[in-house]
């Protein structure tokens, strides 16, 4: 049976050649603008870009957009980091070998049946709880019908009329850099649904190959209601997703793996209009920066179409964001609504939720980004740190351990978004992978403080902590670094360099005092940079001054 | 178009077995001590082969020349795949019994015909079709692992005919234990095709509760309303088999967690009944079944059978179930729609036939068109139908409807009933073709069985009588309906039933000239 498995069959040459298609679509489009010139101007650019120099456009664009408003509504499929399957046993290892983490039943061999895993559940209503939603205490399963090669059964076991959970909200901060502000969005519904397989195409598209590795993971999908209205919006609620399922543990919610896909809804109104305009999807979205900039594409290309009197041309279409050329083109056209024929699974009984279950899932949630936020900016940061901090959880278990060890919060906020961040960035490693503990950093912030060492030294100590592990007392014992607060130590010091030097002495005593610098200089030299510099400075200048 | 095997199949993996553990199946099987082996073919192989009369091996070669002598005038469709197989596994257990293990699992030398929309691992389940053709299912159904479990030895029955009728579709395991091909057999009942076989091949079919038996492993037609179930030429058997395979199964989460009684152990030998042993049964005799449209013949047969019941003590009543004659349309919405969606992974994609294409849509075009029959076509046209928006509410959702009417008016009935009888079909056996032309007609010989698979109760036929038909008699079974789950009850009265029919051979004239 096995050698039947890997079978290949040709896919739409629609999917497998998204350019040709865009030329074709283009050219569709191009007609209407341009009926008398049809065949000729088939594979030519759309007259958005043709006819408008970009600089001009940009300009057009930006007065144009004034008058209108953008509607945008996103679904977001979230892969769960469960062990196993949804409905077997078997793991999911993002890039393994094709169809080697697969099983009868998720290659849906007559016969296998689907049994869930209750990770899904209890994941699921993390989440809900965690987007503030209802949770449906009686909920169920549904197949959603279509034929596709990644979809073994033919097809999907989704949620359909009843989801796990509806009605729900996120609340965000926008980025102090995008002009900042608070923004509620509202999320429809949250569903559980498995994932589909994967098509292998080959390189010239004569041929495409299966792989089932995919099939079956559990997703849930979240639903926003189409509440934002700009590109920072959308990318910033797909973000404040990412944190949250990553917060609770329930998907690693990496984008380019595609844990965390978003399929994206535009439409633009002129201001005052109250119904809304012709929906475009747009897929592939493989980034924040992205979701960014190509819903910002669409809301101009949709705005200069529609003030040019060509709103028909903006039709119920799926687009595809290039990332290399930064534009939306046509992916297919919608024809009508997709009749996915949906009915109850009969192979899995309803999914019955108790209140103590939700409950005991309720007590047990982390502290989510939101809730993080809030505290943070009671503490009294600035939005810019909270959000630094919040944004990661990592790094925000880390501050929070940090100040937990009795840090100076402003303080430990500092070390961390300075030079703990910058090697982070440099290094391209995580929070976590670093050899430094919070309760150290809460030390090296003490011994500062408390004048145990000097802040350069902190320094050195920071980065020797973090290279190698450590506590802060043992590298300032072996390294002999405790700063030296004792004045007669430092006088000591002092008069053997001012001895030292009398021809910088004397031009200093002449009038050249900002010799003082080269003889603080030499001071913490010899006391290996140790001495306390206020000491010093203060001893020192009694002494260069004392003949005077 | 290109086909490769880039992809080496060598990484494949049944990673599922890590997890998913074993069936929890009653691990003892005890059978009544009071049954004598004359009423069982299983218990009497037992004694042989317990008291070393005959070897495994012996019975298994019996088998095999009864079955070179009948299957040329029965065409049951049995089908030894590889005789060395089921020598083979004779021959492991005589091994055993030659080592004097006595811990022989109750099933031990008997040969269990299996349908072949039941998978079977060492055994190819084409299942008769065009779209299924050399199909080996990598794994064995739980129902197929538990009969090995306990020493059954399996082969496989009546290529499942995707291009045929389910509804009768389970012949072949019918026959086949009527022509004593093999000592019991497991069929698939969506809406009787345990049951009218049964009834046209004067054998015992048993069709449990829905969730009694696990499912995993059996192709489904209708996921809510299929059933495994037994056929045996006694209720014993039946009651043995089907105690063998029932239980949670881990793999079907419709199977019920419910605990499994020994069903032999309400079964009571002959010789220590008294006179009256069904005294103040209630039974009710489902006045809907026997009104017109049904057989004068059968009709006769079910009630000289109520009045056979009622000398054994029974106290007999009509019994109406409005909603009965709402199950045909309702069945049929119901089983072609579900239908319609567990045969879409017949694509040809990743097994069974692929039709050459070079282009997706008319890969499943042609691989389906040319793998599916027309039968099976017009019911997943109507399924598809059914379900389609704008229809669902009118179709699927109103039959689903009519099922809870269905489900109350049977629970009802049986708040004041013990069983509930009626035939098991509308009419004997029908030639091969007779309704081919006619499909409304075909459909409404299930009227007798699709309810009980709506409702999802158990059902017990076991053979009552004869009627006249073509150059012999043919056989008329009784069905008998009980509540959820209460197996034992039916097979404790089908039992006496049984061993209280006076005059009845139901061993067909041909079979039994072929055992002489
Ligand atoms: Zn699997």
């Amino acid at each position: 049976m096995a050698s039947s498995l890997f079978r290949n069959f040709q896919t739409y040459p629609l999917l497998l050649s998204p350019s040709a298609l865009f030329r074709r679509n283009n050219g569709v489009l191009f007609c209407t603008l341009n009926s008398t010139t049809q065949t000729a101007t088939q594979e030519k650019q759309p007259s958005v870009q043709t006819k408008v120099s970009p600089q001009s456009k940009v300009k057009t664009v930006d007065k144009l957009l004034k008058d209108y408003e953008a509607i945008i509504g996103i679904e977001t499929h979230v892969q769960l980091s469960t062990l196993t399957k949804a409905f077997c046993g078997c793991p999911y290892n993002y890039g393994a070998q094709p169809n080697t983490t697969i099983c009868p039943i998720c290659m849906g061999l007559p016969g296998t049946l689907p049994v869930l895993n209750s990770k899904v559940i209890e994941f699921a209503v993390k989440l809900g709880l965690a987007l503030n939603c209802k949770l449906s205490l009686s909920s169920k399963f549904d197949r959603k019908q279509y034929f596709y090669p990644d979809l073994p059964k033919g097809y999907q076991i989704s949620q359909f009329d009843i989801p796990i959970a509806t009605g729900g909200y996120v609340d965000l901060d926008l980025p102090v850099e995008f002009g900042g502000g608070h923004r509620k969005f509202g999320i429809t519904r949250v569903h559980m649904e498995e994932d589909a397989g994967k098509l292998l195409h080959s390189g010239n598209g004569s041929y495409s190959q299966v792989d089932l590795n995919r099939a079956g993971v559990p997703l849930l999908e979240i639903v926003s209601e189409p509440d934002m209205r700009s590109g920072i919006e959308a990318a910033e609620y797909a973000a404040e997703l990412q944190r949250v399922v990553r917060f609770l543990g329930v998907s690693n919610g990496n984008m380019q793996e595609g844990s965390l896909r978003c399929d994206v809804n535009v439409s633009i109104r002129p201001l005052g209009q109250v119904e809304f305009g012709t929906k475009v999807e747009i897929k592939n979205l493989n980034s924040f920066a992205a979701i960014n900039r190509a819903i910002d594409f669409e809301i101009s290309r949709q705005v200069h179409l529609h003030s040019q009197g060509q709103g028909d041309s903006i039709i119920q279409e799926t687009r595809l964001w290039e990332e290399g050329a930064q534009r939306t083109v046509t992916m297919r056209k919608k024809e009508g609504l997709a009749d996915y024929r949906y009915f109850p699974e009969p192979d899995l009984p309803g999914v019955l939720l108790t209140e103590e279950y939700v409950d005991s899932i309720r007590t047990s949630l982390p502290e989510l980004p939101e809730m993080k936020r809030r505290r943070y900016e009671d503490m009294g940061l600035s939005m810019q740190d909270v959000l630094f901090l919040a944004n990661d959880k990592n790094v925000a278990e880390f501050f929070d351990a940090t100040v937990a060890k009795g840090a100076d919060m402003k303080l430990a906020a500092n070390w961390i978004m300075g030079d703990i961040a910058a090697y982070i960035n440099n290094e391209k490693v995580s929070i976590n992978d670093i050899k430094l503990k919070p309760e150290e950093l809460a030390e090296l912030i003490a011994s500062i403080k408390g004048g145990t060492i000097s802040g350069k030294i902190g320094k050195e100590i920071l980065f020797e902590l973090i290279a190698k592990g450590g506590t802060v007392k043992g590298v300032i014992k072996e390294k002999d670094l405790v700063q030296i607060t004792d004045p007669a130590e430092i006088e000591k010091m002092v008069d053997k360099v001012v001895s030292e030097n009398p021809k910088q002495l004397e031009q200093y005593r002449a009038g050249k005092t900002k010799l003082q610098g080269f003889f603080a200089g030499q001071v913490m030299k010899a006391s290996k940079g140790k001495a306390n510099p206020v000491l010093l400075n203060k001893i020192l200048q009694e002494k260069l001054n004392a003949k005077n | 178009m290109v086909l490769s095997t880039a992809m080496k199949p060598s990484k494949y993996l049944f990673s599922c077995r890590r997890i998913h553990h074993h069936h929890h199946f009653p691990s003892v099987m005890t059978i009544n001590a009071n049954l004598s082996s004359s009423q069982s073919q299983i218990l009497s192989i037992r004694e042989s082969l317990l008291s070393r009369q005959v070897s495994a091996t012996q019975i298994v070669e019996s088998y095999l020349t009864r079955f070179s002598l009948t299957e040329p005038h029965l065409h049951s469709f049995l089908h030894f795949c590889d005789d060395s197989i089921l020598k083979q596994q004779a021959q492991d257990l005589d091994d055993k019994i030659q080592k004097g293990e006595e811990n022989l699992g109750p099933l031990a030398g008997v040969l269990v015909g299996v349908k072949d929309n039941i998978c079977t691992a060492d055994m190819p389940s084409t299942a008769g079709s065009r779209i299924l053709q050399n199909y080996r299912p990598p794994f064995d159904a739980s129902v197929v692992r538990r009969i090995r479990e306990l020493g059954g030895i399996v082969c496989t029955v009546n290529p499942w005919d995707l291009s045929r009728v389910p509804g009768g579709s389970s012949g072949g395991s019918a026959a086949a234990v009527s022509a004593r091909q093999c000592t019991v057999s497991l069929g698939s009942d969506t809406g009787g095709s345990v049951r009218q076989p049964a009834s046209f091949c004067g054998v015992v079919g048993f069709k449990p509760t829905y969730g009694r038996v696990s499912r995993y492993g059996l192709m489904a037609y209708a996921s809510s309303l299929d059933v495994i179930g037994c056929f045996s030429t006694s209720v014993v058997d039946s009651a043995i088999l089907l105690h063998a395979i029932s239980g949670h199964d881990p793999l079907d989460a419709t199977s019920s967690k419910r605990g499994v009684p020994d069903f032999t152990s309400h079964i009571s030998s002959i010789n220590i009944m008294h006179s009256k042993p069904l005294k103040g049964l209630r039974v009710g005799l489902i006045s809907e079944t026997m009104k017109d449209g049904v057989d004068y013949g059968v009709k006769s047969a079910i009630t000289a059978a109520a009045s056979h019941l009622q000398d054994l003590g029974c106290i007999i009543s009509e019994v109406s179930l409005p909603s009965f004659s709402l199950g045909l349309p309702a069945y049929y919405i119901l089983a072609s729609s579900e239908s319609s969606s567990n045969l879409a992974r017949y694509d040809g994609v990743r097994y069974g036939n692929q039709a050459l294409s070079t282009e997706l849509n008319a890969l499943y075009e042609d691989s389906r068109a040319k793998g599916f029959g027309s039968e099976v076509k017009m019911r997943i046209l109507m399924g598809a139908y059914a379900l389609s928006a704008g229809y669902y509410d009118a179709y699927y959702k109103r039959a689903q409807q009519v099922r809870t009417l269905i489900r109350r008016s049977f629970s009802a009935a049986l708040d004041n009933n013990d069983i509930l009888i009626s035939p098991a079909a509308p009419s004997a056996a029908y030639k091969i073709g007779e309704k081919k032309n006619d499909p409304l007609a075909m459909y409404a010989g299930d009227i007798m069985t699709v309810n009980v698979n709506l409702a999802g109760l158990p059902a017990l036929v076991v053979p009552c009588g004869f009627v006249e038909g073509g150059p012999t008699v043919l056989p008329v079974g009784l069905q008998m309906i009980g509540a959820a789950f209460e197996e034992d009850k039916l097979l404790k009265v089908g039992h006496i039933f049984e061993q209280t029919l006076q005059g009845c051979s139901f061993v067909p004239p041909l079979v039994a000239t072929a055992l002489s």
